[in-house]
């Protein structure tokens, strides 16, 4: 077992592309990192370069105490689960386990037992003798993993195993990979652009856009205090309302106000019909359209005046500007076209600089 | 649709079966000549049914060889000819998906430069630089013997651009969970690219066995020793000498004989066959 | 171009393209470099000098009366050769293209003459209309027709150019099938409710579909026709009667066999090469580009 390392972590191409700009975190021994982060993130170009699948431009990964950068990827102890699975089309199941494991001179008793524990645990021994080709995207699945497993690796590698899956299969295969990291208790790195997978998932949370790290922690501080309006509108769905604000703007309670950006998260908008609590913030809404999923429902509102409003959603398009989304429990719900107050109290805002970081505590 | 009901497909079954009369009439007409006596052909009054002559004009075919200018038994043809088209389908295989390989798979200074130079030879057949050919043939000693028969033949990118392109399609993550399962290049190529390959190599082998079988022109010149000619060119000699000395059973029975094996080939291996030629035009 | 993930070694690739490479440049690019060297040399009656003579050996053949017809007839010959076996096979693969029982019987019975050589096509040919002895000649002759390809140059062309057809009908076949076959039955769908009929909407929906195969398979025919024909003509008429059937190849070969002017006969392939390139450049650029859709 073994915990990995990123020191600085750099990754240019020839052409001369930045992909990675000097990234730096630990995984702990037996940890489950989610790397999350929109396409084109560098995400996956890290966990590659974690695979030895890329070179490393400069800086240093530590896998169990040892510097990697040189070494091969058959010989850094790792496994990894592809995006497409990879899995041999002409080998069985069987033979597509154990190949990594004869290629390494392993006795053949010993690579059975291995193979038959890990489809015992995945559930696919009796689909041994099959070709990936016969199997339904699920086992497939089911089969890459297998043949993570057997190796008994230090570290496991996932490039967005589900997303070739369907939205039900996706939750329940999400939920078993979680067990079974539990289980063999193996230090992982998972990367993955949902959202949703990367907060069900993670011990550590590692947030990245644009080939740096925005920021890593427990997930659930992640969401409670994000460090960025980026990571504040990556994480968490519906995204967080941004709002930016000039300076002395009276109604956005920050001390010494000299503008930037207000954040809301759309669950902890209230509807009222008085005045904002003290010290929050309200806004006043016409509903534009009404979201019933359900257990809860989302209220779009345009807000009121708001007309020369700029958008600082990271994913543009997401919303309009001075479009806030409002999310109610149950069904009840304004009609279209009404007119609405929405407030949050003072400990629910998050308040960034300008740039979109610098987020202030109030 | 409903159109097609009817008079319509009576039509069309009448002229494919018209088409299939036309392209099967003239090997109808030389198995019936292979079977009956040489008199009643040479004068122009065979019968269009088969004959009684058939295991005696097979046996003197295949052992005996013509009366006429060769005497050379076809049998001995019929193995020269296998030989070469065996030796032209699996060297040109083997040094193709080798190459390709290369040229796909690794990384290495003049990497498209040596895949143009490879790429040209698709354009020129060999007949088009015969004699220089010949000249180089002989100068290396190779007049009359099977490497100077396949070697020239070999000598072409067919094979090479069609491995590359299947190739291109093998996915990176393949050759990536290869690594991670420690196989180096030459485990990947044996274990995970060759036996993704075989549907290929097959259709390509059925394609180059027919091409191999069928040269003429190349083993017309190449060859002077008449127990090293091809099956091909063995027919031509049978016909050298006027109408009244060619021996038309004989011709005819080679004729059959020369067309079988890659017919059957064509018939057997239809799924193959067809693939081949699709991807050897691409 | 080329892969994402590749292995590095610095001598392994040299190693695996080696065999090819060798074979490649000594069957390929010394007789090529050969002929182009030649081509531009005059070489004395005795073969005991050489002169570099730039063009003249081009001049020579260009301003050849033999050789121009030679020129011609191929052109003519190739022109014949692709008309006749790609309607035959349009027609064919139309009919076999219509839903109908045993359909895979009527493919394998159209394909398999692919497989036949040259010679042999020649062979199966002239025994059928050999003025003595054919079968087909006597019905010729019956309904008055002198039929004797053996001293009648047009005859002759006309047999060589119906055996070359015959041959090529199945190739044409195979790929007019598989170009109707990847045509969407709901584009002919569509067009019966627009009330095309059958034969017109052949014309307007059809024949336009194929076009990327037609072009191509006349490039293929052309080359067919120039190179592969050598058998068949070899077998039948020698390039005879009086060199009415005498194609570039056959003048190649034959001049050569006679074992006269060097640098003509380089030239000659080197003019044929030229004329192989431009065909290859053609489907490349015409045929790729254009006429997909």
């Amino acid at each position: 077992m073994a915990g990995v390392t990123l020191r600085n972590v750099r990754k240019t191409y020839p052409g001369g592309v930045d992909a990675i700009k000097g990234v730096d975190f630990e995984v702990g021994d037996g940890q489950f990192c989610v790397l999350v982060g929109p396409s084109g993130c560098g995400k996956s170009t890290l966990l590659r370069m974690v695979a030895g699948l890329e070179t490393i431009t400069s800086g240093e990964i530590d896998i169990g105490g040892r510097v990697v950068n040189q070494v091969e990827p058959a010989d850094r102890d790792i496994a990894m689960v592809f995006q497409n699975y990879a899995l041999y089309p002409h080998m069985s199941v069987y033979n597509n386990m154990a190949y990594g494991l004869r290629n390494r001179g392993m006795a053949k008793p010993e690579i059975d037992k291995r193979v038959r524990e890990a489809a015992q645990i995945l559930e696919i021994g009796p689909m041994l003798d099959r070709k990936p080709k016969q199997l339904s995207g699920g086992q497939r699945q089911r089969v890459a993993m297998g043949r993570a497993i057997v190796r008994q690796p230090k570290v496991f590698l996932f490039d967005e195993p589900l997303s070739n899956l369907d939205a039900k299969l996706r939750i329940a295969m999400r939920v078993e990979i979680r067990k079974l990291q539990r289980r063999l208790n193996t230090t992982s790195i998972y990367v993955t652009h949902d959202q949703l997978e990367a907060m069900t998932l993670a011990d550590v949370l590692v947030v990245m856009n644009g080939g740096v790290v925005e920021q890593i922690g427990n997930p659930l501080d992640i969401y409670q205090k994000p460090a960025t309006t980026f990571v504040a509108s990556f994480i968490g769905a519906p995204p967080m309302n941004l709002t930016p604000f000039k300076p002395g703007d009276a109604s956005v309670p920050v001390p010494g106000n000299t503008g930037g950006i207000l954040g809301v998260r759309p669950e902890d908008l209230t509807l009222t019909t008085g005045s904002a609590p003290d010290g929050g913030v309200r806004y006043d809404l016409t509903v534009e359209a009404i979201e019933r999923v359900g257990a809860e429902t989302f209220v779009y509102g345009s807000r009121n005046g708001a007309k020369d409003a700029v958008a600082v959603s990271a994913k543009p398009g997401e919303l309009p500007p001075g479009e806030i989304i409002v999310r109610l429990p149950g069904q009840a719900a304004p009609a279209i076209g009404e007119r609405i107050v929405a407030v949050a109290p003072r400990d629910k805002l998050h308040i960034f600089g300008t740039d979109g970081r610098n987020r202030i505590e109030l | 649709m409903v159109e097609n009901e009817g008079l319509q497909r009576y039509v069309a079954h009448a002229i494919l079966w018209i088409g299939i009369a036309i392209v099967a009439f003239p090997v109808y007409l030389a198995f019936v000549a292979s079977t009956q006596d040489n008199a009643a052909i040479a004068n122009g009054h065979m019968s269009l049914l088969p004959g009684g002559h058939f295991i005696e004009t097979y046996y003197k075919t295949l052992f005996v060889g013509s009366s006429g200018t060769t005497r050379e038994p076809v049998g001995t043809m019929l193995l020269n000819s296998l030989i070469m088209a065996l030796s032209i389908a699996l060297g040109k295989i083997a040094i193709s998906i080798l190459s390709a390989y290369a040229i796909v798979f690794f990384r290495f200074p003049f990497r498209m430069t040596v895949f143009w130079i490879i790429f040209i030879t698709l354009m020129l057949p060999v007949e088009v630089r015969i004699y220089p050919t010949y000249k180089i043939a002989a100068d290396l000693n190779l007049l009359d013997s099977y490497s100077g028969l396949a070697l020239p033949l070999i000598a072409s990118a067919t094979a090479t651009l069609l491995f590359r392109q299947f190739f291109m399609t093998v996915p990176d993550e393949l050759l990536e969970a290869s690594r991670i399962d420690g196989a180096g290049p030459f485990r990947f190529f044996k274990d995970t690219l060759l036996p993704l390959s075989r549907t290929n190599m097959a259709a390509l082998f059925v394609i180059l066995f027919i091409y191999g079988w069928n040269q003429y022109l190349w083993p017309l010149l190449i060859t002077t020793r008449d127990d090293m000619q091809t099956i091909q060119v063995g027919i031509r000699k049978m016909i050298v000498t006027s109408d009244a000395l060619t021996e038309w059973p004989v011709v005819m029975a080679t004729s059959i004989l020369a067309m079988l094996p890659p017919v059957l080939v064509v018939i057997v291996m239809q799924k193959l066959f067809v693939r081949g030629l699709v991807e050897t035009e691409k | 171009m080329q892969k994402q993930s590749v292995f590095t070694s610095r001598w392994l690739p040299w190693l695996l393209i080696a065999p090819q490479m060798i074979v490649v440049l000594v069957f390929f690019y010394w007789p090529a470099g050969q002929a182009v060297r030649q081509s531009f040399l005059l070489q004395d009656a005795f073969g005991l000098s050489t002169v570099f003579v730039w063009f003249e050996n081009y001049k020579e053949l260009l301003a050849d009366p033999d050789y121009f017809a030679s020129v011609m007839r191929t052109f003519v010959f190739a022109a014949a050769i692709a008309l006749s076996s790609l309607s035959a096979a349009l027609l064919l693969a139309v009919m076999a293209d219509k839903p109908l029982r045993g359909i895979s019987v009527y493919r394998t019975l159209l394909i398999w003459p692919y497989a036949v050589a040259p010679p042999v096509v020649g062979v199966l040919w002239i025994f059928m209309l050999n003025p003595s002895l054919g079968i087909l000649s006597h019905g010729l002759r019956a309904i008055g027709i002198d039929w004797n390809p053996l001293l009648d140059g047009n005859q002759a062309a006309l047999l060589i150019i119906l055996a070359s057809a015959w041959k090529q009908i199945s190739y044409n076949f195979l790929f007019f099938l598989a170009g109707l076959q990847s045509i969407p039955k709901s584009v002919h769908e569509a067009a019966a409710i627009d009330g095309a009929r059958p034969v017109r909407r052949f014309w307007t929906i059809t024949f336009p579909l194929l076009t990327p195969t037609i072009f191509f398979l006349i490039v293929i025919n052309v080359v067919y026709a120039f190179f592969d024909t050598f058998g068949i003509i070899d077998t039948m008429t020698r390039g005879g009667p009086a060199k009415a059937t005498e194609t570039l190849v056959y003048k190649v070969y034959s001049d050569g066999l006679l074992g006269g002017n060097l640098g003509s006969s380089a030239a000659q392939s080197v003019i044929l090469m030229g004329i192989v390139i431009a065909l290859t450049a053609i489907q490349f650029r015409f045929v790729e580009r254009k006429v997909t859709y």
